[in-house]
């Protein structure tokens, strides 16, 4: 640049004597010029960039990775206060101080996960505009308005996240104390605005509807209103739940494996059963709320449908049913050795049940990973008549799928219920009368999903769709929404026969704990290329093409290696985070 | 060793038993590919695992064994076995190796995509021809004329030509055939045929003719209306 620039003041110079200063300016104006002419010729008029790259990662790699990222990492920040409000209530409105203690535990951790999930939604940005700029032009058009809503939206959870941590300790009583449960619910108000807004741009991308002209707000009114948004922000709030209650367990795992003392057990082990129970909580209408929105993606587009669920995607809901069913063993897994370890004596008494109860499951889970086509060899299907078998290609469908999915439910419900009854004696008079009530539902209710399951073979698709699942659904609901106010009225007035005793699990426990949150990871990072694949090679459904390089769905192997890698970067980032959070604590703590 | 080691094991070959060799030949049945019986074996030992480890004295009974064996600590003549897994292991593993690296003239597993999503210009479709008693007895007319030689008299896939074809004519009496679609989607694959199925769906293997050259569109709306009707299966709606 110096050596240019004397260049430049010698050739001005040179210029002075034979025309002054000015003429020498625009001769030196049209010789730097030149080059640019000589570009120009070739390509003019310039026309608008579409998509940018970068070499060996590729732009498209880059963006799942950050976009995954940033979306579990804001299911973290989402679900995180949910779980550590529903703490403080519980806390506030039984005395129980370690409920608000765990509350706190968890509300620290949200201001560095708050700050990174905002680093990464802002990287996320920059590479959508960098990489994808018609998109983006394009989805500004219409959004415009709600980007200012957003904005402001943040702006107000921010101001309340602070006030509500950093007001912890000085709202403790009385009034104060109310006033921050109140600081609590705006802030998961506020929370789940943030999430519902970005959620109306990515499911606009996937079921677009007619914009008519009118105002930009109108416009963006329209837009947000797309068929699959409400499905998602219920699915997408469900599920934030699940992963907070299992990233609560998941850390309580790790701090119970390397627990330096009794205290120390005994809190982590509690912990871990605040979390899978929370974890559970959400899980069990999840089920629910995929099948809603599968119900409306089919409905909004039958090609969108038939992609997901019976073409070159459909194995991935194979993968989606191992790892959900991963899940319940799981969670199962941990009631029943609560039962075993924290309830003396119980085990005897409930082994036969929850043998019965995993053996359900696990049949369960069978009919849930059948295939309708399945992968077979050329002699093998030819023996069969097909890739279809023809006793066992009726698991294949969502008669049969949603039938098990509700049996899984309701055994986990049962698994619940047996740990909160295991150790106490009911003393009422009506007890014996509650308890073949309940029994009697809930092998009703179990009949009576397996009947209309069966039934839903030799009835239109649409009375399956919308009466037989529904009232599958309904059914399930139902037995949850009875027993659990009939058991708590039962062990009200219930003897404690044998007193529960924390931090005395296995260590399986925790690692049951841990292989949870990892499912459910995964389970978001498969849901996430779901969601993003079904478009095929669309940004905008039907509307505006992919004409990208990338253009095309990547494999399901592939995509499992990249699911992978989400999952182990997150895991690190929230390891770092609960690392950061933690670490003056650790510092303040005796060593025992 | 300890029992609780061999019930598992008697459960698990009760299970392969069961899959191999009862349910083929359950009637209507056939053989399942051993992708199907693997995974169901799978979840068979995954119950034996978690359920043997629910408790302290059922892990132990369950793992002692195990752990004994391998570390070779009191047991006595069982020493030689030991070694001899010690030997077959690494035998094992190699074979397996060599099985799934091997060059082969077998052909890969199917996994083929049956039903491939339809092209946008399809979706939107409904049947215009009204529905009569009239138009489907037409369409199953219809259908004995084109279809039948393959699809069967009987809706049930296996007309007098089925025999030919792999894969087979769909059976449309089947519920988790035709009763899973929209007709707008059978309309696509009967005018289209097995030449205009999409890359998604490759490998091509459907001998499905593509009518479109053959039939008006309004008797293939026809002949879907005969074949729901015939089959006792109605289309998927949203009304």
């Amino acid at each position: 640049m110096q050596q240019q620039g004397g260049w430049i003041q010698r050739f001005l110079q040179a210029v002075k004597g034979q025309g002054g200063m000015l003429s020498g300016l625009l001769w030196a104006v049209g010789l730097l010029s030149l080059p640019a002419l000589a570009f120009g010729a070739d390509v003019a008029p310039a026309a608008a960039t579409e998509y940018r790259d970068i070499p060996y990662i590729g732009s498209r790699n880059l963006v799942w990775v950050v976009a995954q990222l940033h979306l579990l990492l804001a299911g973290f920040v989402l679900g995180v206060p949910i779980f550590a409000w529903l703490c403080e209530v519980v806390a506030w409105k039984t005395g129980e101080k370690r409920y608000d203690k765990l509350a706190k535990e968890f509300t620290k951790l949200l201001t560095s996960a708050y700050a990174t999930t905002a680093l990464f939604g802002g990287i996320l940005l920059f590479l959508l505009i960098s990489f994808y700029p018609k998109l983006m032009n394009y989805l500004t058009d219409i959004f415009f308005p709600s980007f200012i809503v957003y904005c402001l939206l943040f702006l107000v959870e921010t101001a309340t996240l602070y006030l509500y941590w950093y007001g912890w300790d000085a709202m403790q009583d009385g009034g104060k104390k109310k006033f921050h449960i109140f600081l609590g619910f705006m802030l998961n108000f506020f929370a789940f605005f943030i999430m519902i807004v970005p959620n109306s741009w990515a499911t606009f991308q996937a079921s677009p509807v007619v914009l008519a002209e009118g105002s930009d707000l109108a416009r963006a009114w329209a837009a947000t209103w797309n068929p699959t948004w409400w499905p998602v922000n219920i699915h997408r709030l469900i599920a934030n739940v699940v992963l907070g209650g299992y990233i609560c367990g998941a850390y309580a795992g790790i701090r119970y494996l390397s627990a330096r003392n009794a205290e120390e057990r005994d809190h982590y082990d509690w912990m871990g059963y605040v979390g899978n129970f929370i974890g559970v909580f959400g899980l069990l209408p999840l089920p629910f709320a995929g099948y809603w929105l599968m119900r409306e993606i089919y409905q909004y587009n039958q090609q969108m449908g038939i992609t997901l669920m019976g073409g070159f995607l459909s194995w991935l809901f194979i993968l989606q049913a191992m790892l959900i069913g991963v899940l319940f063993l799981g969670s199962n897994y941990d009631f029943w050795l609560g039962i075993t370890y924290r309830i003396p004596g119980s085990e005897l008494k409930y082994r036969k049940p929850m043998l019965s109860m995993l053996i359900i499951l696990l049949l369960c889970l069978g009919v849930w990973m059948t295939p309708h086509s399945l992968v077979a060899s050329l002699e093998e299907a030819r023996k069969m008549g097909g890739t279809h078998h023809p006793l066992l290609g009726v698991f294949g469908v969502m008669s049969a799928k949603m039938t098990v999915s509700n049996l899984m439910i309701l055994v986990t419900f049962m698994s619940f219920i047996m740990y909160w009854r295991a150790g106490k004696e009911e003393t009422a008079g009506w007890a014996k009368a509650a308890k073949a009530v309940m029994s009697s539902l809930l092998v009703l209710a179990g009949i009576a999903v397996v009947v209309l399951g069966v039934w839903g073979y030799f009835v239109p698709a649409i009375v399956r769709i919308n009466y037989f699942s529904t009232s599958q659904v309904l059914i399930v609901l139902f037995v949850m929404l009875t027993i659990t106010p009939l058991t708590a009225l039962l062990l009200k007035s219930a003897k404690t026969t044998t007193e529960m005793v924390w931090g005395k699990m296995p260590p399986r426990a925790g690692y049951a704990l841990v292989l949870n949150a990892i499912m459910v990871i995964l389970l978001m990072t498969l849901m996430g290329y779901a969601r993003s694949s079904s478009r095929v090679h669309w940004h905008v459904y039907g509307v505006l093409r992919d004409s990208s390089q990338y253009a095309f769905s990547p494999a399901l192997g592939y995509a499992a290696a990249i699911m992978a890698l989400n999952t182990f970067v997150f895991c690190m980032i929230v390891a770092f985070i609960f690392w950061v959070a933690t670490m003056s604590d650790k510092a303040k703590a005796p060593h025992s | 060793m300890g029992g609780s080691l061999l019930k598992p094991v008697i459960l698990i070959g009760i299970v392969y038993t069961i899959l191999k060799f009862v349910v083929p030949n359950i009637p209507g049945s056939a053989p399942l590919p051993a992708s199907l019986i693997f995974l169901y074996l799978m979840l068979t030992t995954s119950g034996i695992v978690i359920f043997a480890t629910l408790s302290g004295e059922s892990k132990d009974a369950f793992w002692g064994p195990i752990q004994r064996f391998l570390t070779g600590e009191n047991i006595g003549s069982l020493q030689v076995l030991r070694y001899g897994v010690l030997l077959l292991f690494p035998l094992i593993v190699g074979w397996q190796t060599y099985n799934s690296t091997a060059t082969s003239d077998a052909p890969p597993a199917e996994n083929r995509t049956i039903h491939p999503a339809p092209p946008g210009e399809y979706t939107g479709l409904s049947n215009p021809v009204a529905k009569t008693p009239d138009t489907i007895q037409q369409g199953k007319g219809f259908y004995a004329a084109f279809c039948s030689p393959c699809h069967g008299g009987n809706f049930d896939g296996k007309g007098p030509a089925a025999r030919g074809f792999n894969p087979p004519p769909a059976n449309f009496s089947d519920p988790t055939t035709i009763a899973m679609l929209q007709e707008s989607y059978l309309f696509w694959r009967i005018k289209k045929g097995g030449v205009g199925l999409p890359i998604e769906g490759m490998p091509w293997k459907s001998a499905m003719p593509r009518w479109e050259v053959e039939l008006p569109d309004e008797w293939i709306w026809k002949i879907i209306m005969g074949e729901y009707d015939g089959a006792h299966q109605s289309p998927r709606t949203w009304e």
